[in-house]
């Protein structure tokens, strides 16, 4: 074996791995750091800043103090899926990840750099696929807990999550229309011959998966499985230290992937804005990737925003919102597309 | 596999019992069919330790009670000392107490406000309302040193004057409020979310309300004009033109809307009490070791919590031979069984939020 072979065949896709574990996690930091400081400032106060710069090494240092905090298993729990939940949580938000590409792919040389671990023809259905076995972890750590609190969290989240997948995959479909694709680079790329973003071809599509991305998430105004003032913390309550901190890193992975998703599939990826202004064409020159964080950071400042401003919905309110609401849109507006699709 | 009735212990430690308390709930799915409030985590004897203080000495306890309304607890206790010993309070003490247990008014409801919305899931509502809260707990401080705990009236008066610079202070509040206020309230009126937690949960009728002895607030959301600052006048509120908000509703919504509307009532009457505040003492003359002859009187307040009432029997000695205290939060929780039946267990909280409870009052 040469070692250029050596350092294509296997030195790449061993650092495409560890990128795709610690993108992700420093994405987390970010968000954490910035929904503390972000809702601080919507309430008026300044939020942590003063571990490292403005307080950015924060989370950092939470994830310490958690790491040597004493690991408990209650003693009704069942140890097995107890311990098991977490890992299920943690793996299919940092698996999906690996679908998603942070760039086009470009050549070094004669190598085609992919900037994405793993290539799917259906890289969208695997996404939404791999981030939904969450849904296990957390039924299981409800009920391996054995305790009333944990349990009920965990019924309303499958409920949440189960319903709200619904509308996610068929506004999903709606893109994959117009891509022809399901290949999420394929999506982007699309964007890029058609000159305009899917999410103002699909308005409909974008709004009904946001909202739904932020039920799926358990994210306030739709964080009722761990609704504080009501089940303490939901699912995760008898749960602490790295284990806790599992749960709680995961939720927010899988906050930067539905932003990336939203992103990818409505507004056009790593592509810059307005395309068609010849006066604004510079815009092109910054490299793909600093849009691409820059829209995620966006959708992941909105997420912030409405956790900051809205009270919390009711169980009730939330199921009805999916099915009397969502879901009807969702399937209409699936209908509208594809006839005019057929027809065009 | 079908969901039985199961008990939920909600409490002592939970993030929204408002204290130590725990509520036994029956929950059928997610409908609660009972609710048992278990109380006594906070019990400090206060009312048995009082038997063996003076008269005066008691004064700083009553802080204790009711601890997001130290002021009004202050008051309803040395009224009825004063009715027992029949003294008579100067007029400027008398305006004095109006403005600091108006003060305390507004503390109280914008710590509930806030309390309340951090329920329900707003909580940026909360560090509104304790933004404001905190400016009157500064004018506590500036007056008499004390925030919260504030032990800011004596028998037979007040213990400091009301300087032009503490007056200055309250006018600058009083002239910053109306706007936070109103920040809270587009927060909260007009949001479907807000308004589908509480309009329509946790009703109790008016006829309902008066069978349980609810007070305060919660039952002038149900309809009835019942405000003792009007129908029994203490400590000149008979000087003062002020509106008592009455809303017909009962429901959780019309607790909240007549709250925040008592605030602007408040505002006003602390203004009045300000612009009209009379020359002269603000203490009366009370002799240094207070002996009452034998007697008992029983006086009640119109604190932010409710109706607040104070049953005193002397013996002639200088320490009280009984005091009774007859605290709203104590009353008004009785009806949380009534409000929260057959609702989903997610309203619990925002039914004992709307229902203002202190566990320092209750346990006592």
């Amino acid at each position: 074996m040469t070692g250029r072979t050596l350092l294509f065949e296997l030195l790449i896709p061993v650092l495409k791995i560890v990128a795709v574990i610690l993108y992700p996690m420093v994405m987390v930091i970010i968000m954490i750091w910035m929904e503390r400081r972000v809702v601080a400032f919507i309430q008026g106060r300044l939020g942590p800043n003063r571990v490292g710069f403005q307080g950015l090494l924060q989370p950092v240092a939470d994830a310490m103090k958690l790491f040597f905090k004493e690991d408990i298993v209650p003693r009704q729990a069942d140890a097995f899926l107890f311990n098991l939940s977490p890992v299920l949580v943690m793996a299919s938000s940092l698996l999906a990840f690996c679908f998603l590409p942070l760039g086009e792919s470009f050549m070094i040389g004669s190598y085609t750099l992919d900037l994405r671990v793993a290539t799917s023809p259906v890289a969208l259905l695997l996404v939404l696929g791999l981030s939904s076995i969450g849904v296990f972890g957390i039924i299981f750590g409800g009920w391996a807990s054995n305790s009333k609190y944990p349990l009920m969290g965990a019924l309303r989240s499958v409920v949440q999550i189960l319903s709200y997948e619904i509308p996610i995959g068929l506004t999903a479909l709606t893109v994959v229309f117009f891509s022809r694709s399901m290949d999420l680079v394929a999506i982007v790329n699309n964007q890029r011959d058609a000159k305009v973003w899917f999410g103002f071809l699909l308005p409909v599509s974008f709004v009904v998966f946001w909202i739904s991305g932020i039920a799926e998430t358990n994210r306030a105004p739709f964080d009722l499985p761990e609704a504080e003032s009501e089940l303490v913390a939901g699912y995760h309550t008898e749960y602490s230290g790295m284990k806790f901190a599992f749960f709680y890193i995961a939720e927010y992975a899988h906050m930067v992937l539905v932003s990336s998703l939203v992103v990818i599939l409505f507004f056009g990826g790593w592509l810059p804005p307005f395309p068609n202004v010849k006066a604004l064409a510079f815009l092109g020159r910054v490299p793909g990737f600093l849009w691409y964080l820059a829209k995620i950071m966006f959708f992941l400042y909105l997420y912030i925003w409405i956790r900051g401003t809205l009270p919390r919905y009711r169980f009730d309110a939330l199921i009805r919102l999916v099915w009397k609401w969502l879901i009807p849109l969702a399937v209409l507006n699936f209908v509208i597309v594809a006839l005019g699709w057929y027809l065009l | 596999m079908a969901f039985q009735e199961i008990e939920l212990n909600m409490g002592p430690q939970h993030p929204s019992t408002h204290g130590v308390l725990r509520l036994k709930l029956t929950v059928d799915n997610e409908v609660v069919r009972a609710v048992e409030p278990v109380l006594g985590y906070l019990h400090r004897g206060m009312e048995k330790l009082w038997e063996s203080l003076t008269y005066p000495q008691i004064v700083p306890l009553t802080d204790r009670l009711d601890y997001l309304a130290a002021v009004s607890n202050n008051l309803g206790y040395v009224l009825a000392v004063e009715k027992l010993m029949g003294l008579e309070v100067p007029k400027r003490a008398r305006y004095i107490r109006v403005i600091l247990a108006e003060l305390q008014r507004l503390a109280s409801h914008l710590a509930w406000v806030g309390f309340m919305a951090n329920d329900i899931g707003a909580m940026t509502v909360l560090l509104y309302s304790f933004e404001d809260r905190e400016d009157i707990l500064d004018v506590f401080e500036t007056y008499c040193g004390g925030r919260l705990t504030v032990h800011g009236i004596r028998i037979g008066g007040v213990p400091f004057d009301m300087d032009a610079g503490v007056a200055g202070m309250i006018r600058r509040v009083l002239d910053g409020l109306p706007k936070r206020i109103a920040d809270i309230e587009n927060l909260l009126d007009d949001n479907r979310i807000w308004l589908h937690r509480t309009r329509g949960v946790g009703v109790i009728s008016a006829a309902d309300a008066m069978d349980y002895g609810l007070t305060g607030p919660p039952l002038r959301a149900t309809g009835v004009p019942w405000d003792i600052r009007k129908e029994i006048p203490y400590s000149s509120y008979e000087d003062f033109s002020f509106d008592v908000p009455v809303l017909a509703g009962g429901d959780v919504y019309d607790r909240y809307l007549v709250r925040m509307r008592e605030m602007r009532q408040s505002a006003q009457i602390i203004r009045q009490a300000l612009d009209g505040l009379p020359e002269g003492e603000f203490q009366a003359k009370v002799p240094r070791i207070l002996k009452i002859p034998p007697g008992e009187v029983f006086h009640t307040i119109e604190a932010p919590k409710g109706e607040l009432g104070f049953y005193v029997r002397s013996n002639g000695t200088d320490k009280p031979e009984r005091v009774k205290m007859k605290s709203p939060s104590f009353i008004n929780l009785q009806c949380l069984e009534r409000m929260c039946k057959g609702n989903l267990f997610s309203d619990v909280v925002g039914i004992l939020g709307s229902l203002d409870i202190v566990l320092g009052e209750i346990d006592k």
